[in-house]
């Protein structure tokens, strides 16, 4: 055991915790909140990895703008505060769940048994932001940019499903005029 | 000097839970929490790689930052199409069945 495997042990302990609460806790924000705690542990096992820019990145992004998109959607939806059974499925569904996600848990152990077990302690390569950023826009300059074509056709799709939603309800008021409609979302438009 | 017993153990960790936060939720919301922890699973595993000194190009951080471009992408259409279904059927539980079209409000 070297200092970075404490390190290392310290936040990823945290991540998996607070990993096994998101998906287990009955309040729906809670989760979302509990997210948050697992994705900054893991932008922590970045640091102590030696990748100091994708922690940033992980902090900004994920933490950010990602949960903050999940927390704004919950708020959109309703969310009910407090503790709610309807958030998750029946007994037996989550038994056969965990039953699957512990045999993921497994199948991926032992796919990494062989490279881990008796492998010695390497080297840590701690990667300079500099480096990074000159490889990010030399090597990978065309996988960048295609990605930000990528962000823009997100962006525009997100509006365009936004907008199908609301003309397919606006033909269902036609058809069935006199009758009120849910339109919960609809004050958040303007 | 650092195992990587460590980042390989986390990534199985992580990604046996995002599986059963995605099969075992039944507001969709809920369910994109599930994904975001498997594709932590996988940037972990990416940036061990890089700090091992097993890749050229540093190219366990650079996809690991793709990564995380491409889930910010994923949530945004996700959150949409999430919202849509909302303001159509009412409520977001997967679990529930739809009403049958016409009655549908």
């Amino acid at each position: 055991m070297t200092s970075l495997d404490v390190a290392f042990a310290a936040v990823a302990v945290v991540a998996a915790a607070s990993g096994l609460l998101a998906v287990t806790t009955r309040h729906v924000v809670h989760s979302a909140l509990w997210l948050v705690v697992s994705l900054g542990s893991v932008a922590g096992c970045y640091l102590v990895l030696g990748a100091e820019f994708v922690a940033l990145v992980q902090v900004l992004v994920y933490v950010g703008a990602i949960v903050v998109l999940v927390l704004f959607a919950l708020m959109l939806t309703r969310a009910p505060i407090g503790p709610n059974r309807e958030v998750s499925t029946s007994p037996a569904h989550r038994v056969l769940a965990a039953v699957l996600g512990a045999g993921v848990t497994a199948l991926l152990c032992a796919a990494f048994w062989p490279l881990a077990v008796g492998a010695p302690a390497v080297t840590r390569l701690e990667t300079r932001t500099g480096a990074l950023a000159g490889q990010l826009f030399g090597t990978w300059v065309w996988p960048f940019e295609v990605l930000s074509l990528l962000l823009l056709v997100s962006l525009v799709a997100a509006l365009a499903v936004s907008r199908l939603a609301k003309e397919a309800e606006e033909a269902t008021v036609r058809a069935h005029p006199g009758e009120t409609v849910h339109r919960p979302a609809e004050d958040v438009e303007a | 000097m650092i195992h990587l017993a460590g980042p390989y153990l986390l990534a199985a960790v992580l990604a046996g839970l995002g599986t059963y936060g995605v099969l075992a939720r039944r507001n969709a919301v809920l369910v994109l929490v599930g994904i975001e922890l498997v594709l932590n699973a996988a940037t972990v595993l990416l940036v061990a790689t890089t700090a091992a000194g097993g890749d050229r190009w540093v190219a366990g951080n650079v996809l690991t930052l793709f990564v995380v471009t491409i889930a910010a992408a994923e949530v945004s259409v996700a959150l949409a199409v999430v919202l849509a279904v909302f303001r159509l059927r009412g409520d977001i539980d997967l679990a529930r069945p739809s009403a049958p079209e016409g009655d549908r409000r």
